[in-house]
This record gives structure tokens, sequence and C-alpha cells, in this order.
């Protein structure tokens, strides 16, 4: 999809010859040049995973966070440009707690994304700043609402998903997601290879079962995700991150703890190493 | 408010009161609206709608009570819009407070906030002048409130019906009607649930009768 703008590319505040603003794509590759976050969403909450690459040995382990604490119940897991992931936390802070000061009660989060997709957008329109470089996905969890998930692009479009990722493994990363659940039902029926009437019929199972998992359960396999698309040849080592909001946590949103963090990579790494195996046998 | 306004003010001095119950709210008030001992209004409504499924009874100054209930039923409908869901009767009442207690110095309003919504149900807040902003099962207010507290305490129990609800509140407020002399006139009812608002009058001659006289 590349294509050079030349001329047209100036300022977020032109349009192409074939209608594309392209500050507003260079932004979004920005974004595609960092390193992998993914969110999904479960029966009783919402699980964030980041790849956080390390630059440098000597970076302080637990630094430069990239995913952040909206409000009690609302995480932001970013990607792109740190520091406008950064100031657009901010951005989102500020929206919740006005929200809860002027009306009394939880921002609901779909609310809370268009509010900031809305600010988002207004950098895309004039030639005098530039469109901010990040996506992020925002994700809660509360008695009424449930578990909720939203994402927003540089383009100042924000959607609701059941899981997500944005970076430079978002391709990977999706295609993990989507096997999560039609894994487990397909890998009975590979054996006796009637893969495309099973492919059929997983496809209506494949949303009932994330919305069934519990966040225990998906901690476990966000951290797998991770660990999957993650490219050893090009990036060193990277720390993972991971956060969570639900049931488990009574709907705040915080850092997984360490010993469900150390489980979970033990999980990734051995099912690796598992999947590794399995290929050897195939051949 | 200062002193030399308040003869030419119009007052709902009034009773108010609100009830919640399984399912929804019933509010009830007078009809009275007084400018010293004048009647200026017999007919008066005081229940107010702020949106579909909430209402507000309005005590103290008329003006007052008019303004603030015009401007939280602006900020709420745009709220409700906004949100693409109907509102939460907690929001409508933040609302009322928030304009209650940073005008607190010149406005003369107590505010009771009633109504449904399907996240809690039949709720009543209730913002006295000052603008303190409580939830409670059962909220009276006005001027005649004061001669119903012990008919309240005693009568109210927890989980009544809706009729039980009615005949509570009709019950109390002509009690109060009858006691104070800036309430007075009809008693007007409302019921409102899921399925929407039920208003009801009942005229002086129907009142429930505490005396034989």
């Amino acid at each position: 999809m590349s294509s050079i703008g030349t001329g047209y590319d100036l300022s977020a505040s032109t349009f192409s010859p074939d209608g594309r603003v392209f500050q507003v794509e260079y932004a979004m590759k920005a974004v595609e040049n960092s390193s992998t976050a993914i969110g999904i969403r479960c029966k009783d909450g919402v699980v964030f995973g980041v790849e956080k690459l390390v630059l440098s040995k000597l970076y302080e382990q637990g630094s430069n966070k990239r995913i952040f604490n909206v409000d009690r119940h609302v995480g932001m897991a970013v990607a792109g440009l740190l520091a406008d992931a950064r100031s657009l936390s901010e951005v989102a802070r500020e929206e919740a707690s006005n929200f809860r000061s002027n009306y009394g009660h939880n921002i609901p989060l779909k609310h809370l994304s268009e509010r900031v997709a809305m600010y988002v957008h207004a950098y895309t329109l004039y030639s005098a700043v530039r469109p901010f470089g990040c996506s992020f996905i925002l994700g809660s969890y509360d008695q009424d609402d449930g578990p909720q998930l939203y994402m927003v692009d540089p383009s100042g479009i924000s959607y609701g998903y059941w899981g997500c990722a944005i970076g430079k493994a978002k391709q990977a990363a999706k295609t993990e997601i989507e096997k999560l659940q039609v894994r487990i039902l397909l890998e009975p029926s590979l054996r006796q290879g009637k893969i495309l009437l099973n492919c059929l019929i997983c496809v209506c199972y494949c949303y009932q079962q994330m919305k069934d998992m519990t966040c225990r359960e998906l901690v476990k396999e966000v951290a797998k995700i991770i660990y999957i698309v993650h490219d050893e040849v090009k990036d060193k080592s990277f720390e993972l991150e991971l956060s969570w909001v639900g049931e488990v946590t009574n709907g705040k949103h915080e850092l997984v703890p360490k010993d469900v963090r150390e489980e979970a990579e033990k999980y990734a790494k051995d099912s690796l190493e598992e999947e590794d195996d399995s290929d050897e046998d195939n051949m | 408010p200062t002193l030399y306004s308040a003869n030419w003010m119009q007052f709902i001095t009034t009773t108010i009161m609100a009830v919640e119950y399984d399912g929804g709210v019933v509010i009830g008030a007078d009809s009275r609206t007084t400018t010293g001992a004048y009647i200026a209004n017999r007919v008066t409504d005081k229940l107010t709608p702020i949106h579909d499924r909430i209402f507000c009874c309005r005590s103290g100054s008329a003006a007052d009570t008019q303004a603030i209930a015009d401007v939280v039923t602006y900020q709420l409908g745009f709220h409700s819009i906004e949100l693409d869901e109907a509102p939460l009767v907690q929001t409508a009442a933040n609302l009322f407070k928030a304009s209650c207690y940073r005008y607190r110095e010149e406005l003369m309003a107590g505010i009771i906030v009633a109504g449904w919504d399907k996240r809690r149900g039949g709720q009543v807040y209730t913002v006295p002048v000052g603008g303190m902003l409580v939830r409670q099962p059962v909220s009276v207010g006005g001027s005649g409130s004061t001669y119903i507290y012990g008919y309240m305490d005693s009568n109210y129990k927890p989980n009544m019906t809706k009729d039980q609800c009615l005949r509570l509140v009709s019950g109390a407020l002509s009690l109060a009607m009858e006691r104070d002399g800036s309430s007075g006139g009809v008693v007007r009812l409302a019921a409102i649930s899921e399925t929407g608002v039920d208003r009801q009058v009942i005229l002086g001659n129907q009142l429930p009768k505490w005396s034989t006289a």
C-alpha cells in the first residue's frame, strides 16, 4: 500500500488527487514501526499485552511503560511514538475525570474513546500541527456494561473490538487471536482431515469461546501470542508488559501481579517449544 | 436571598415528596404558589419532567427552581444524545447539585429528583437548599414537610407496592396541606417506572380525610 505522495504530502490540510491524506497515512506508518500491543476481551474482563523492545541493557526494568491507567476502571495500551501516546493518555485522563465531576459516575468507555478519537481527529485537519503518531487500545470493566475494548488510530477513528492488535506484528497477532478459539476445536478434526467442514462450524464457535474464557486463562494466551509474534532475528530482547481489568481485580485496571506474569510467561515459553517440537515431527 | 426581595418573590414553599418502590418511584406535590399571603396559583404543577423517566419536585422560589430545571433539562438532554442512551437518575441529580451548590448564595431551591433508569431501577435523590446531594428511599421537602416527618417515620416500610406508595404519598400530602398554610389545593401524583409515567390529580373533595369535622 505504499506510494509516494510527492507534493500532496506536505501537510495534513491537503488531499491527494486520489482522495488520500498522506500525513495521516504516514502517521499510521509510525505506528507500524513500533513493537506490538494487543488487547483481548473475555467473559469477565480485558487483558492487554505489550511487546516492549529493550533497546539498551542500561534501562531499568519496568521503565518506559506502554500501558497507562486512564481511570480506576480504564486502561490504555499504546503503540507508536511514545511521547505522543503519553500526551494522549493525559487527555484521556482529563476527559474521564471531567465526566465524573460533571455527571457523578464513571465514564462509559464508548464515550471516552469517542471523545479522545475526536481530539486525535482534530489534529488531522490543520497544516499548523501534525497528526498524532500513535494508536492505542482502551479497555475497561464495570458491573453494568461488562468488559469493553476500543481502539483509536491516528486518523481519529474509534472501533469496539473483541480482540485487536496494533504495531509491527499486528497481522500475525490478529491471526493468532482469531486462532485462539478455532484451534481448540480444529485440532481434533485436523487429524481426521475434515478441515473445511469444521472451519465453518468453528467460525460460529469462535466468538462463543472467547466470551467464555476468564481473565486468568486469557492472560496466559495473551503472553503466548506476544511470544509468538516477537521476531527473534530482527529484534533482540523484549520485556513483556501485561495488564488486566475485570472481575478478578474488582474492576480496577492494574499491571498483572508478578506471580501471574511469571506463570503466563512460562506457559508462553513452554508452548513455543512444544510447537517447535511438533513441527519437527511433521518433517 | 436577601430579605428585601422576599416579599415580592413568588414561592412554592409547598409540600413535596418522593418514595422508591421495587420497579419505580412515586412522587407527589401540593399545588399552591404564594406571593406573601396571596395564592398566585392554586393549581400549580410542581412535578416537572426533566427527561422521559426522570422528574423533579420543586420547592422554594418558583423562579429559581424553574430556571434550574430548564438548565438541567438542557444539559441532560445533550448528555443523553451524546451517550446515545437514556440518562441515569444519578446524573440528573448531580446536575441539579452542581447548579444548586455553585449558586447557593443567590438561590433558594429545595429539589427532589426522582425517576427510573435501567441500571438501578427507581431512585430518589434529595437536593435541599445549600446544594447537598443524597439518595434516600423516601424524601419529603418544602415548608409542609415538617408536619409529616412523624407520619413518614411511622408509616413507611421498605419494599412497599406501587399502590401502597400512592396511598402513603396522598395521605401524607393531605395531612401537610391541612396544617401548613403555604400548602394546599390539589394533590398531584406521578408514578414512574420502566413502562412510563402515570400522572394523577386528587381534587380537594376527594382527598383522604383525617378529621371528622
